[in-house]
């Protein structure tokens, strides 16, 4: 089965080849991009797309590795023997499974995420290598050995806030979702709103495109930025007209949902500036 | 056949391992991408490639081996390529207008259109197998979708399907091009020294739980310090008019130094290091602080950064009175020399790019002043710098 995007999420080309290839060889896939670029929807959508059961990890800071293994819960084992529980006299009672865990233990093959790996400490995707790699783990607590009943597709997600280790990368497939084009962009803005009028999408796209192309924002607007505001544009039920109907403004109607700093507002009107005086 | 191409990966610093070539091609045998050299050229790059920063590299060596695997054979044209590739061609060399206009021929004379052309071409280009119409009516030139130009192939034909590795997209991708204060502070976090002092008012787990057990089961509650980032820095930030073009990368490194940086001491100077500094920012003269009283000031365990272009006159660094300012009774060099004994921890950060260093005369002498522990300000020279000053001690100097 092969994944070729979805209703609701364009893949391009390359993005279904890496997809394909890490389903297909059973390995994970890592996924960067630019911050909106749908990295993390794409672990749902290749579940919805292929009909597996989806598993999410996100990772904090303060994620270690075992975390998506298993967890041994000593304190509640402790509580329940003052308190003379029969229960605790199986350890198995105690352990919580991570989601890596569930993953391997689905009855059919399922998706795993493994969302913004970059986050955790420098050493946290080295401590996962033999899991991934095997697909397998020990417990110690009650020194069993859990393998994978079907190898679960992994995809991992980074914002390049850190260098993965080169063992690690080794592993994976990679892709890097590059910014989306016009035209995919406008395919992309399709789906999520099959209704909108086209003079209106293209004029928002324009906007949209040429704000992006500005030298030296601070925040460059995203995909999810971008639909954000034609969300808001069709529910104030503007007109194309309405965008750019005054053009002494460099910057269109409702634009909070594009522009996020305050000082690449400011950039924009000095820019509105400048052009008003050359007229 | 691919071995090849995995060698000039390599060779192109890209870095790729037997096992993912590998993978590479196991992917290929069990059918994982579509049977073109467009799904090749995509799974090869998931398989192999694993940095955004060599999709650029990638690119040109797949440009470059596609089309020298090609280069030879001569009918290649007629028997290997698929009709499919010839169409996605030509759909893709036209923009919409033209093609409107050639709807009136049929595929077969269309093709026969490009046969012919591409035989003209290598009739008058021996050897070269790369063509770059030129617009006009030609249905093959560049007036589709490539402003650089649609490489029709020559030869190959086939290869030149999409062309994505042609126009280099990812060129700007490159690590050392892009810099942010972000990436910077992550850069300087490597600088840590973490000291537990002060007031005990953190839980100490693993020393309540020692204590415990020494105490028969007893609790016995521990406290300790908080960890804090206890490093120093001096930092010294070149503001002369050489440094102007780079004073928005300057910048940020500064502003990620101090939200960085709890014990960030910083001064400017102008081109070049001299018996004064000073504190204002755009050369407030009034403000300047002798640097003796830096020297006295601040303890040798402070680390030191020099930022600047050290691009000069080369007598601003050796010679009294060559500074382009004031009178300096002593040259430069031993103002840094001075420094340099002082504080064994340092580094110069060098907003210039690396390859020119060696071009410019005051930059070379600056270089052997640091005794090489000069560094770019790109994300890896920041890299390579802080684990010199965390190491400590003066580095060897790199030839």
């Amino acid at each position: 089965m092969k994944f070729t995007g979805t209703d609701t999420y364009i893949a391009t080309e390359d993005l279904m080849t890496a997809v394909n290839a890490a389903i297909t060889l059973e390995r994970p896939l890592l996924v960067k991009g630019e911050p909106g670029t749908g990295k993390t929807l794409l672990a749902q959508e290749v579940a919805d797309a292929l009909g597996r059961p989806f598993f999410e990890w996100h990772i904090k800071s303060t994620t270690k590795a075992q975390h998506g293994l298993y967890e041994y819960d000593a304190v509640s084992r402790l509580r329940d023997s003052q308190l003379g529980e029969e229960r605790v006299q199986d350890i198995r009672n105690y352990i919580k499974r991570g989601m890596l865990w569930e993953a391997f233990a689905s009855k059919d093959q399922a998706v795993l995420l493994i969302d913004e790996i970059d986050k955790a400490d420098i050493e946290f995707p080295n401590d996962l290598l033999r899991e991934l790699d095997r697909m397998e783990f020990y417990v110690y607590e009650t020194q069993e050995t859990i393998v994978a009943r079907h190898r679960p597709a992994v995809i991992i997600t980074s914002n390049n806030e850190k260098e993965l280790p080169d063992a690690f990368l080794r592993r994976c497939f990679f892709h890097y979702i590059r910014f989306p084009e016009p035209d995919t962009m406008e395919r992309i803005v399709e789906v999520h709103f099959p209704d909108i009028k086209k003079a209106l999408l293209k004029e928002a796209m324009e906007c949209f495109f040429s704000i992006r192309s500005v030298n030296g924002l601070k925040k460059k607007p995203s995909t999810s930025e971008l639909l954000d505001w034609i969300k808001l544009l069709l529910a104030e039920d503007l007109a194309p007209e309405d965008l750019r109907e005054d053009s002494t403004k460099a910057l269109p109607k409702l634009y909070g949902a594009l522009l996020k700093n305050e000082q690449d507002v400011q950039m924009f009107e000095r820019l509105a500036f400048l052009s008003r005086r050359q007229n | 056949m691919f071995v090849d191409f995995f060698f000039q990966l390599r060779q192109a610093s890209v870095p790729v391992t037997i096992r993912e070539y590998l993978m590479m091609l196991e992917a290929l045998s069990r059918g994982a991408s579509d049977n073109d050299v467009d799904g090749f050229y995509h799974l090869a790059r998931s398989a192999m490639v694993k940095d955004e920063k060599y999709y650029d590299a990638y690119d040109k060596v797949f440009d470059n081996f596609f089309s020298g695997a090609m280069h030879d054979t001569d009918d290649l044209f007629a028997k290997v390529v698929p009709e499919d590739w010839l169409r996605a061609l030509a759909e893709r060399t036209f923009d919409p207008e033209e093609l409107a206009k050639l709807q009136k021929m049929s595929f077969e004379e269309l093709m026969e259109e490009l046969a012919r052309r591409l035989q003209e071409q290598r009739g008058r280009h021996q050897g070269g197998n790369r063509w770059i119409g030129t617009g006009g009516t030609s249905p093959f030139g560049n007036s589709g979708m490539n402003p650089a130009g649609v490489r029709i192939g020559g030869e190959g034909g086939g290869k030149s399907a999409t062309k994505v590795w042609e126009k280099r997209e990812f060129r700007g991708l490159a690590d050392d091009v892009e810099i942010g204060t972000r990436n910077i502070k992550l850069a300087l976090r490597r600088l840590r020294k973490f000291v537990r002092d002060g007031a005990e008012d953190e839980f100490d787990l693993d020393g309540t739980i020692r204590a415990t057990a020494e105490n028969a089961g007893y609790l016995d509650i521990k406290m300790v310090p908080e960890r804090k980032n206890r490093v120093k820095v001096l930092l010294f930030l070149d503001i002369g008019g050489s440094m102007d073009s780079h004073i928005r990368v300057s910048e940020e490194l500064f502003s990620a130094a101090r939200s960085e940086l709890k014990h960030l001491e910083y001064f400017y100077f102008h081109n070049f290091l001299y018996e004064r500094v000073w504190r204002q920012d755009r050369r407030g003269y009034n403000e300047w602080t002798p640097t003796w009283d830096v020297l006295n000031t601040y303890a040798p365990d402070y680390k030191t950064i020099f930022v600047g272009d050290a691009t000069m006159s080369p007598y601003e660094i050796t010679e009294i009175g060559g500074s382009i300012e004031h009178w300096n009774e002593e040259p430069g060099e031993v103002w840094l020399r001075r420094m340099l004994a002082f504080y064994p921890d340092a580094v110069w950060i060098n907003p210039v790019p690396q390859d020119r260093w060696m071009s410019t005369p005051s930059l070379r002498m600056t270089y052997q002043l640091m005794s090489g522990r000069m560094y770019p300000l790109t994300l890896e020279g920041l890299d390579e710098a802080m684990a010199v000053l965390r190491k400590g001690g003066p580095a060897l100097a790199k030839h």
